[in-house]
């Protein structure tokens, strides 16, 4: 993992031009964010833009290929796959976002304090965290979602338990060569709390980075989903998502092989546009 | 010139890494109210730990071993790397007004005030004041003003500087050795010097206290010491500064 050296000229003027420009110079941060807004503009407004159902059944129109009326076809139950698509967006990226609040201020606060204070509470975190990464991820997920049963709840008490791990390795590892800088120990000499110090001193140095990883481990969070979903224990029919309508359109992978690689591709797509929203930030962010 | 009533005594202390190996051993002075005392040595020499020893900040790993340190005053420290030692993402002045609101117990904004008062006080342009200033867009001088600010801001009866110039230009080193010190005839603290420059501390320091490995070697008055020195090491310190040239009659460029 590279370490982030922010650009000391950031600051200077701090002139919301300047920053436009900035990203204006940054393509992938560019891109990304256009293909994930034109994402949320379409998972927003997807009420007034289609007007079928997601969920209402149509069986005399079942598995139909692309048309003028069905733009991406229908599936084996009649149902309008972009929109099912664009609603599964709605849900899947919302779980995504949510999922991953809770996980990101545990993960950045508890390796902020390991980083910091070092010793016995650095070895406990470190012990903790060293252990989950000994695991396969997906077993643990697998088992957690297991037993915090399937839906929704399931996913957010998961990754609430696992989600932080990557979130306190990093920022432990930058707090802790923070901390070796001379400015943090000049703070301590002039008897400032080491709260104060953590707070608003540590944090705003080791964010950046940390919303980098953020970007990167949202892409993984949201395979994650999918993959609950594709085995039947992540979001529940007919609650539209992207994992369930892969597993859904299996049966007919032969004969409408849209109904499975649509949802996959809007996955790849998603990833995409996060990994360059993560890189351009970095780039930005990045000492030149 | 020893004074009756001294603001910092330091009996036998060592200090040792976890690995038992001695990194300081045997270090005792004492400083006397208003007196500059100058620490002199190569660099390892543990001039640097003594002082973080008297700070309460040993790096991670480092022990103190054995002997006692008495503080009568509070102590601040001007650091060697100046921008290393500000927050890189804070505004200098807040940095400093931080300091003056924990360090004095005022408000806020009387902290901010008396931040003004300082920075004005150690020479420091107006535009400084604006509060979007960042290290980074400092010049070195300039944020080794600011952290002497800082350590001013501690209202210190000790003054540690621990290679305060090292890290400047050279024309910007003189000022800052002015600076201090005028402050310290204004206000009066005592100061422990760590340098390797032996001019400057034959210019700053009453009495030099030369290491090498960790112990004291040889101490004395500072023009006693220079002039007659016992200690074969202190003989090569006082070897090893360049002496210039003879400029007249002489070509620089032969």
């Amino acid at each position: 993992m590279n370490y982030i050296q922010l650009d000391p000229h950031l600051h200077e003027g701090g002139r919301t031009a300047n920053r436009l420009k900035r990203i204006w110079n940054t393509p992938s941060l560019l891109v990304g964010s256009i293909m994930f807004a034109v994402l949320i503009i379409l998972a927003v407004f997807i009420p007034y833009l289609s007007p079928y159902s997601p969920t209402e059944q149509n069986l005399s129109a079942f598995l139909q290929p692309p048309s003028a009326a069905h733009w991406l076809g229908t599936d084996q139950l009649g149902r309008d796959l972009f929109t099912r698509l664009i609603y599964a967006a709605r849900t899947d990226l919302k779980i995504m976002v949510l999922a991953e609040i809770i996980p990101f201020c545990t993960g950045v606060f508890l390796g902020m304090l390991a980083g910091y204070y070092g010793k016995w509470l650095d070895a406990a975190i470190s012990l903790l965290t060293d252990t989950f990464i000994a695991f396969p991820f997906y077993l643990i997920v697998i088992i957690v979602a297991f037993a915090s049963g399937a839906g929704e709840r399931g996913i957010y008490i998961t990754f609430m338990l696992v989600g932080w791990i990557v979130f306190a390795r990093v920022v432990r590892g930058l707090s802790a060569s923070f901390r070796k800088q001379e400015w943090v120990a000049s703070a301590q000499t002039l008897g400032l709390p080491g709260v104060r110090i953590i707070l608003r001193h540590l944090l705003p140095n080791v964010l950046p980075q940390a919303v980098v990883v953020l970007m990167t481990d949202m892409v993984g969070l949201l395979v994650a989903i999918v993959t609950l979903g594709y085995l039947g224990i992540g979001i529940t029919p007919p609650t539209p998502d992207w994992g369930t309508m892969i597993s859904d359109g299996q049966p007919f992978i032969t004969t409408a092989w849209w109904l499975s690689a649509v949802p996959g591709f809007a996955v790849v797509y998603t990833g995409i546009a996060l990994s360059l929203v993560g890189d351009g930030l970095a780039d930005i962010w990045r000492k030149k | 010139m020893m004074s009756t009533h001294p603001v910092l005594e330091i009996e036998a202390l060592s200090l040792a890494a976890k690995s038992n190996e001695a990194l300081v051993h045997n270090v005792s002075f004492s400083l006397g109210k208003g007196e500059t005392l100058g620490l002199v040595g190569e660099s390892g020499s543990g001039k640097s730990l003594t002082l973080r020893a008297i700070l309460g900040l040993l790096p991670r790993g480092v022990t103190q071993t054995g002997g006692v340190i008495k503080s009568g005053a509070r102590s601040a420290m001007v650091f060697q790397d100046p921008r290393g030692a500000l927050d890189p993402l804070c505004p200098v002045v807040k940095q400093l007004a931080e300091v003056v609101y924990y360090r004095q117990q005022v408000s806020r904004k009387a902290s901010r005030m008396i931040a003004l008062e300082l920075l004005e006080r150690l020479g420091l342009p107006d535009s400084l004041q604006r509060s979007d200033r960042y290290p980074s867009q400092l010049s070195g001088g300039q944020c080794q003003r600011i952290v002497i600010a800082m350590a001013l801001a501690c209202k210190p009866g000790i003054l540690l500087c621990d290679e305060p110039t090292t890290a400047l230009d050279v024309t910007v080193q003189r000022q800052i050795i002015e600076t201090i010190t005028s402050l310290q005839q204004e206000l009066g603290f005592a100061m422990v010097f760590v340098t390797h420059n032996l001019a400057i501390a034959a210019n700053l320091c009453s009495r030099l206290y030369v290491m090498k490995a960790g112990e004291i070697v040889e101490h004395g008055d500072t023009l006693d010491l220079l002039q007659h020195p016992s200690d074969p090491y202190t003989q090569m310190l006082i070897d090893s500064v360049l002496p210039l040239p003879e400029l007249e009659g002489g070509r620089m460029n032969g």
